[in-house]
């Protein structure tokens, strides 16, 4: 006899398709997390001494932090010291061109079907790829040099244009903020570095793409968006890892800076090793992402695609400080499996007139499980602040689970707090109904769900769009049996 | 088209179809009638392939091959179409896409190309003035917040955009208006071909009208109990189904 679920029962495990690892000599730091690896990344770096400073001001923040408890899933115990905080491929010479780039590395971005190649990156995407800790190349460099925009690796930043990154790197995200943040300050190793000077319009997608490789390493970038007033970027991060069985702690902080009038669009695709079916491996994906609309008129708006890790653990914000400034968080975050996501936003009102718009989707399927988690914050001179704020949750089969926690903390009466929610589940008659069509059970699925999807997909970039639309079909294939 | 042979299906354990025997052929139009609950919709769903029917007995032959052998969507593309009597709602998804993937699936199962967005259009734009549908329909998250008799036609505008060989039509009547009731119907006419059947399940004369069967079919407690010309659906109407069930005890086989 069929009973009700089971149709959505049968939960497969639908192998991971970047889970390879690439055999490429590495430098790697000793495991540890003390003073003397601190003063290993920054040396290997050629760091000046502000920077080291800072660093170990990180380290004594680590030290003083306690483990957060507030969130909706046991956190696992995480050795610190058996991490190593620092993993370079061997040749450390700059790249000047693809062509001195180790063959290896390039095989291993092309199956990952990363434009590094100059045909690909004809597609008119610029990209900067973090391999394990370290930026092994980005491409357009000169073309956008024309315009004034810089783009490169943090490492690269620090070395030509330290006055900007000193005047911004912690003005978002401070080193004390959260024990992840300091020990992402303490032990950060690369990243990447954005500058849109006044009034330019960047042409084009600006895209990150991280990879872990290296065994017992945490990736730990840092990434530091500015917009100087008027202008507009657009920026795309992306990432993968290698199937392991043991847990890799991803620890990054993002930092935007929205002067007036300026617009950052930051969109994520985040499809790490989510682990295998029984929860054994995975990345911990606890970041911090913060941006601040500085000026009058600015606009953040984070969209993410969130499919992989076993652990997400992140909350995009944005401080809306300029009067009439505008925030916006687009999320769709699947768990399967035994993935858990603890996500969300805030979003700070300080200035007046200001605005923000939250679009959470959580989808959930196996023994996956799901919580939106947002604050809107209103404060006392926020008068005629506005948020809308609309979570929508969906289950596939009845061993997984979606919760919501919204906070609203209102000092100004002026303002106007919106919030909907809706709870729904991909039913069995559904899907007949579809299968009744001539569409078969997976593309149902798949149909439902970029359906359900829609509202944060289009705000995608279009190829990254597409990209995001088949990601969400293979990560839920076998959801439905 | 359809032979179904000592047919015996049950859901949850309780026992739905009794042995059900019906043929169809290519070109003709059965009615089937019957009090609610008798299993009308029921035989609907087990030709379709409903997960929640189990199939104790008998079999149904489709075009000369076995119909219970073949998942709900192969069904679908083998040209078995439903419209449902309480169509689903699916946010999100917008009706003419999901179209496009279904007549897709379909063609390819035939060795058919998929049609050009061109193309498409085209034939999507026939097939809304044929059974006069809404434009606006066409666009909206499928069935989604519509109308009892939007989505009823709905369904039949996706029938003529599919061009089934067999359609079940699953009182696609109850809850039309007056006007939509013509309308629908005489989509259904035109639709109407030597190379296609209908079965369609009604609990009014007045459709049957507008449709004329060729033959009309009595459901009782999962069994046809009667079958004639459309003259037996005005009897129906005059008499109730007393007389039906009285008979239909008599001569209920001994378990
Ligand atoms: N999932 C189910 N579980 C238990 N009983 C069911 C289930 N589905 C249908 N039935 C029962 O099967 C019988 C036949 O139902 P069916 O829907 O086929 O009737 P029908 O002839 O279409 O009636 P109506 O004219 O009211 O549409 C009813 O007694 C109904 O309660
Ligand atoms: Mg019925």
């Amino acid at each position: 006899m069929a009973n009700d679920n089971e149709i959505i029962d049968n939960i497969a495990n639908k192998e991971y398709e970047f889970g390879f690892v690439t055999d490429i000599e590495m430098d790697v730091a000793p495991a540890g997390l003390n003073e003397e690896t601190i003063r290993y990344i920054s040396a290997k770096k050629n760091e000046p001494d502000w920077l080291l400073d800072w660093r170990l001001k990180g380290l004594q923040a680590f030290g003083r932090q306690k483990l957060p408890e507030w969130q909706n899933f046991a956190l696992p115990t995480i050795d610190f010291q058996k991490i190593s905080y620092y993993a370079a491929p061997k040749s450390k010479k700059k790249y000047d061109s693809l062509d001195q780039v180790d063959p290896e590395l390039l095989a291993t971005f092309e199956k990952l079907g990363i434009p590094l190649s100059e045909q690909k990156t004809l597609a008119g995407v610029a990209v900067d790829v973090v391999f394990d800790s370290v930026s092994v190349t980005t491409t357009y460099k000169e073309k956008l040099r024309e315009l004034g925009i810089i783009f490169c690796s943090f490492g690269e930043a620090v070395r030509e244009h330290p006055e900007l990154v000193r005047k911004y790197v912690g003005s978002v995200v401070p080193y004390s903020d959260n024990i992840f943040a300091a020990l992402n300050a303490a032990a950060f190793s690369d990243g990447s570095f954005v500058y849109i000077p006044k009034g330019v319009r960047c042409p084009m997608e600006l895209s990150t793409y991280f990879r872990i490789n290296t065994e017992n390493t945490g990736q730990f970038e840092r990434t530091l968006i500015i917009a100087d007033e008027g202008s507009y970027v657009s920026y795309l991060e992306g990432c993968t890892a290698p199937m392991r069985d043991e847990n890799q702690l991803h620890a990054a902080v993002v930092e935007l800076i929205a002067l007036e009038n300026a617009e950052i669009k930051y969109s994520t695709v985040q499809n790490w090793y989510p682990g295998d079916k029984d929860g054994k491996g995975g990345i911990y994906n606890f970041v911090t992402k913060r941006g601040i609309c500085k000026g009058a008129n600015a606009k953040i708006s984070w969209t993410q695609v969130e499919t992989g890790s076993a652990i997400t653990w992140k909350y995009p914000s944005v401080i809306l400080q300029g009067d009439n400034s505008t925030g916006e968080f687009y999320s769709v975050a699947v768990t399967r499996n035994k993935q858990i996501a603890d996500t969300g936003t805030k979003m700070h009102h300080i200035g007046r007139n200001t605005r923000s718009r939250i679009i959470s989707k959580g989808i959930s399927a196996g023994q996956g499980q799901n919580s939106y988690r947002g604050l809107v914050q209103i404060g006392p001179k926020a008068d005629e602040a506005r948020n809308f704020t609309q979570c929508d949750s969906l289950l596939i089969g009845d061993r997984c689970g979606a919760h919501t926690f919204p906070y609203i903390e209102s000092k100004n009466n002026t303002a106007t707090v919106e919030h909907e929610a809706t709870t729904s589940k991909i039913g069995e008659d559904q899907i007949f109904y579809l299968n009744q069509r001539g569409i078969d059970s997976e593309k149902a699925v798949a149909l439902i769900i970029n359906g359900y999807a829609r509202e944060v997909l289009n705000q995608l970039p279009m190829e990254f769009a597409v990209e995001a639309q088949k990601l969400l079909s293979i990560t839920l294939e076998g959801s439905v049996g | 088209m359809l032979i179904i042979k000592n047919l015996h299906a049950e859901v949850e354990g309780k026992q739905i179809l009794k042995g059900i025997n019906l043929t169809v052929g290519a070109g003709e139009v059965h009615a089937i009638m019957g009090p609610n609950g008798s299993g009308k919709s029921s035989l609907a769903s087990v030709l379709a392939g409903k997960e929640n029917y189990e199939v104790t007995e008998g079999e149904v032959i489709f075009q000369g091959k076995n119909l219970l052998e073949m998942s709900p969507e192969v069904r679908a593309r083998e040209g078995v179409f439903l419209a449902f009597q309480y169509p689903i709602e699916i946010p999100g998804v917008s009706n003419i896409n999901f179209l496009k993937t279904a007549l897709a699936e379909i063609r390819t199962h035939k060795g058919l190309p998929p049609l050009d967005a061109k193309e498409f259009l085209r034939l999507s734009k026939e097939k809304q003035k044929l059974v006069e549908f809404d434009a606006k329909l066409v666009n909206r998250s499928l069935n989604e917040g519509f109308s009892g008799g939007e989505k009823k036609r709905n369904e039949i505008f996706q029938l003529a955009m599919l061009e089934p060989a067999l359609s079940i039509l699953d009182e696609t009547d109850s809850g039309l208006d007056i006007d939509a009731l013509r309308i629908v119907s005489k989509g259904v006419n035109k639709l109407r071909s030597a190379n296609n059947a209908f079965i369609i399940i009604t609990h009014y004369q007045r459709l049957l009208e507008y449709i004329v069967p060729d033959f009309v079919h009595v459901l009782y407690n999962g069994r046809i109990v009667k079958s004639g010309t459309k003259e037996l659906a005005l009897e129906l109407e005059e008499k109730g189904y007393d007389w039906l069930k009285e008979e239909a005890h008599e001569n209920a086989p001994t378990i």
